[in-house]
């Protein structure tokens, strides 16, 4: 029960939720057991099965419901007397504005997405309303407090972004089953079911670039009255055995790699077999799911299938498309919850590991990679739900001083599961939270208005409504409500180089991004940058400034091998590829550091690290009392290992 | 672990924690069976944990009526008077908790759980225990212990801001991940008797005050034969009395017990702060769950959350001839 004091500030408080998932229906629950009456929940997701685990508020009938509210009728059973208020919505429609953030004491996030935590931050930033940020993973967690001028704010680190691959290991040089699933999925998946105009990097490319498969003839183009089994078969035959053979051709690739086996349906499935797939379309009666596994009666997913099975679920998945999808064909993205795209990514990435001598998966584990799966478990985020209640209550007493962050950790750290650690200092060349500028490497001769709009603004900083300034000049904006010849004049400019604008852009511009919304506005320095590694700088740009000149990139761990998550394959896809950056401790300061790691909910672009990596390369250092009876001893984390020394903070 | 497959229905719906902890433990877990008496918050937080993981069976034990404290820290009960009054709390969770996975069966169990025979435990691999006296948590330990094959025992203590969880698996073999392989590890626990027996001179350097705290309290409602909960900030001056007895007894500065914690727990008296049910009812769910599945390092043996420092720690409290 909380003491009179805390009552009170409880009492008065008007909270902003954001998120009604698997942090959200427990963080719900917890405020309304502790007194809460007027709380504003926003989620803009409805309730699916696999939800249902850890998601308690909802039930099997609630499926493909509002979860803000349903979430919202749960609670006032138990608490009727209370004020939730819930929008269906995405917390990134206007109607959510820097005055609709005014109105709140405190805003608890939940969310599973980096895009969504970007934009509150700002929200909350330009509101001035202090935010306590979390995620979990697995058994994995934490709880963050932001206030601003008082800690850093969500983004004062950078943050972690998906893992990219290179074209070329995709394309012709697997050597991990992911790099198998992102084949199946981005490539030929998109290929054979997506938009037909996208660029598609699918044929094996020789090494000067060229094309070698481009035929006069679109091989995965079906003509109408090609029969949709010998059409499963001609791609097939294609994508595993004619451009295998095409790649090792290429002698010099294979020089110090294993040399792929290509892969023809006539030797992998006898011929009977193959009848036997056409003779089993008569069991496909009119399920309301259409799945491959159904029709050949492969039950359990997380059996590992052969490779004939394989191929057969292939041809099979891929006719079902054909025969009883055909209205998707053309227009599908890869979904996780689209069983047969599941099956049919499933088989294509396993037909390829096996061409490639990659050990291969089930189901289960292939949908987990390619669905970005993380799983969660309702323990630890009822833990977090727990720990975001106790934040709020102390931001709300104006108790800033005590204010921490706080880690769910798998393995104790220091006798600690639950290891609180004071914030941490605001980055001072933060680009969100301080007015730091930052530098961006482009070739401005051919990079085009339009890569800088969506690949920085958007991308990069996350805006969603970016406007952009040379000096005094607008040179674009985002909106549809704009005057039309206005709109006119950036359409002809949206493709034109940088430099080549009327108000040309090269080395030395300074240009202002702004979003009105975000109340976000930052200058970029453009640096004019010939030649980009393809590899390594795929965008054809870098933009740098996160971090202070100051402070020394320093890897701590690489994430090589985690060892405490059950899925050694959803850890690969989820790894973490972000640094840990460390500023030097400035004698009579308090040190500012970095964050160990982003752990999420859900999270589809984020990427957590295991708790031991965390043990690994943090010290936490308990600060030692001399006096037994001081009982407001803190940790600190502490950046070097070598230099441990005990610190008191009072 | 080989046996009857998951159902597809089961599949769909663990697919999440599946990701975690695998199919084998899920396997298990549909076959665990699990007790629970005294349903105060933490208990209530943990039994929601363990129905939405998916365990086999859950019996509940708790007559009381529906009181005003059982209903601040408790989201299984509308607080409809025509609803819940002439019903015992185990009955109204049962109802509630059904609701929430129709894969779990859960049940109540009627009597005094202190008097039951050992026989009875036979069927549980975990017993949670909560809302008693320090005595009965000992007897019951002591039936578990007795019992051929082994039944885990969960107490759980919460006073306001603190919480502690008290946990016996008896002798407990497991493969231990490490980055260079596995290991078999094996663990003994003593009994809450043999644990809180241990002079306090002996405990490991800089042990939590909350467990010192718990002792003093625990100790004082038992000499004044009072019911868990039943103090207030007025039994400050004869705390405070057993406090220096205590302390002097196990020669220990009463600077380790302060008098602000005794204040913070002695102040909430009966009632729980939901935050603090919240995590410790997750720690617990881990807890039970890592013993049954036989996946993860289970902790030993006694746990503690106080939220004025915001720490949740482990303390291993047994003798160098238990341990």
């Amino acid at each position: 029960m909380a003491s009179g004091s805390q009552l009170e500030a409880i009492k008065g408080a008007k909270v902003l939720m954001v998120g009604a998932g698997g942090i959200g229906c427990e963080l719900l629950k917890t405020l309304a057991l502790s007194g809460f009456q007027d709380i504003h929940i926003i989620d803009m997701d409805t309730i699916e099965v696999s939800n249902l685990n850890r998601q308690f508020l909802f039930r099997q009938c609630h499926v493909g419901q509002s979860k803000a509210k349903v979430a919202r009728d749960a609670v006032l059973k138990f608490r009727p007397h209370i004020n939730i208020t819930p929008y269906h919505a995405n917390v990134k429609d206007p109607e959510f504005n820097v005055e609709f953030f005014k109105q709140f004491n405190v805003v608890l996030n939940g969310l599973d997405n980096l895009d969504a935590r970007r934009h509150v931050n700002r929200l909350c930033l330009a509101a001035e309303v202090p935010l306590v940020e979390s995620g979990t993973t697995g058994f994995l967690g934490q709880v963050t407090v932001h206030v601003k001028g008082k800690t850093e704010c969500y983004e004062c680190q950078p943050k972690p972004t998906p893992k990219t691959y290179p074209v070329c290991t995709i394309t012709s040089t697997p050597s991990k089953f992911v790099h198998c699933i992102v084949w199946a999925k981005d490539l030929l998946f998109a290929k054979l079911f997506g938009d037909k105009n996208q660029e598609n990097d699918l044929n094996v490319r020789s090494n000067d670039g060229t094309n070698l498969t481009a035929p006069t003839e679109d091989v995965f183009e079906r003509r109408t009255d090609e029969d949709p089994e010998q059409y499963a078969r001609k791609i097939y035959d294609h994508v595993f055995g004619y451009n295998i053979e095409i790649a090792l051709a290429n002698e010099e690739t294979w020089k110090n790699r294993n040399k792929p086996r290509p892969l023809y349906v006539r030797d992998v499935l006898p011929d009977n077999l193959i009848q036997q797939n056409g003779s089993l379309e008569n069991c496909v009666t009119e399920e309301s799911v259409v799945s491959s596994m159904l029709s050949l009666g492969l039950k359990n997913p997380q059996d590992i299938w052969s490779l004939s099975e394989n191929s057969r679920i292939f041809l099979e998945a891929l006719r079902l498309f054909i025969e009883k999808r055909q209205k998707d064909v053309g227009n599908l993205t890869f979904d996780k919850d689209d069983q047969l795209a599941v099956e049919f990514v499933t088989a294509a990435a396993n037909i390829r590991a096996s061409s490639f001598g990659i050990s291969l998966h089930s189901l289960f584990e292939a949908k987990g990679i390619a669905g970005n799966i993380v799983h969660a478990v309702a323990t630890t985020n009822a833990i977090i739900a727990g720990l975001i209640v106790i934040e709020a209550i102390k931001i709300l007493q104006g108790d800033f001083e005590n204010c921490r962050m706080t880690y769910c950790l798998e393995h104790p750290s220091r006798k600690m599961l639950l290891m609180p650690v004071q914030p941490f200092e605001a980055n001072k060349s933060c680009y969100v939270c301080s007015e730091t500028p930052l530098i961006l490497e482009i070739n401005t001769r051919t990079s085009k208005l339009r890569d800088f709009v969506e690949k920085i603004a958007k991308n990069k900083l996350g805006m969603n409504s970016p406007m952009i300034m040379h000096g005094s000049t607008l040179i674009f904006e985002a909106g549809d409500d704009l005057e039309e010849d206005v709109a006119a004049n950036y359409a002809l400019n949206i493709d034109k180089a940088l430099a080549e604008l009327p108000a040309p852009v090269t080395s030395g511009t300074v240009l202002t991004v702004e979003d009105l919304r975000q109340e976000l506005s930052c200058n970029i320095n453009i640096k004019h940058r010939e030649e980009f590694d393809e590899e390594k700088e795929p965008d054809g740009l870098v933009l740098v400034g996160w971090i202070a000149p100051t402070q020394k990139d320093t890897r701590l761990v690489s994430n090589g091998e985690s060892t405490s998550t059950a899925h050694p394959a959803v850890t690969e896809m989820v790894e973490n590829s972000d640094e840990v950056g460390i500023a030097p401790a400035k004698p009579g300061t308090k040190r500012k550091l970095s964050e160990m790691s982003e752990i999420t909910d859900n999270v589809h672009d984020i990427t957590p690290r295991s708790s031991r990596d965390v043990n690994d390369q943090v010290n936490p250092q308990e600060v030692e009392d001399d006096n037994d009876d001081v009982d407001d001893d803190i940790v600190i984390l502490d950046e070097n290992p070598e230099t441990r020394k005990k610190k008191r903070l009072q | 672990m080989d046996g009857e497959e998951l159902t597809e229905e089961e599949t769909a719906l663990y697919d999440r924690q599946i990701r975690v902890w695998g199919v084998d433990a899920q396997k298990r877990l549909s076959k665990a069976h699990i007790l629970v008496s005294g349903l105060n918050g933490t208990a209530v937080e943990f039994c929601k944990n363990m129905v939405l993981a998916g365990v086999g069976n859950l019996t509940l034990m708790d007559d009381r009526p529906v009181t005003e404290d059982v209903l601040q820290s408790n989201f299984l009960i509308p607080p409809d008077e025509a609803y819940y009054s002439g019903r015992s709390l185990d009955e109204l969770c049962c109802e509630s908790l059904k609701d929430f996975n129709p894969m779990v069966r859960v049940s109540i169990e009627k009597g005094d759980l202190s008097q039951f025979d050992g026989e009875f435990f036979d069927k549980f691999d975990a017993v949670v225990v909560s809302c008693c006296s320090l005595k009965i948590k000992k007897a019951i330990n002591e039936k578990c212990r007795r019992r051929p094959r082994r039944v885990a025992l969960y107490a759980i203590e919460c006073r306001g801001s603190c919480g502690e969880i008290f946990i016996d698996l008896q002798n407990y073999t497991y493969i231990q991940k490490k980055s260079d392989g596995t290991a078999e590890c094996q663990l003994k626990y003593p009994s809450l008797e043999e644990a809180i027996s241990i002079p306090w001179r002996d405990l490991p350097r800089k042990v939590s005050k909350v467990y010192f705290a718990m002792r003093v309290i625990e100790r004082f409602e038992l000499s004044e034969g009072r019911k868990p909960g039943e103090t207030s900030i007025s039994d400050l001056p004869l705390i405070l009395r057993l406090r220096k007895e205590l302390c002097d007894a196990q020669s220990l500065s009463e600077s380790h017990v302060p008098v602000s914690l005794l204040e913070r727990m002695l102040a909430a008296g009966g009632k729980e702060h939901p935050p603090v049910c919240a995590t410790l009812g997750g720690v617990l769910g881990q807890e039970v769950i890592k013993a049954i599945s036989g996946k993860g390092d289970p902790l030993k043996n006694f746990f503690f959350f106080d939220t004025a420092d915001g720490k949740g720690i482990i303390e291993d409290i047994s003798n160098s001839s238990t341990s």
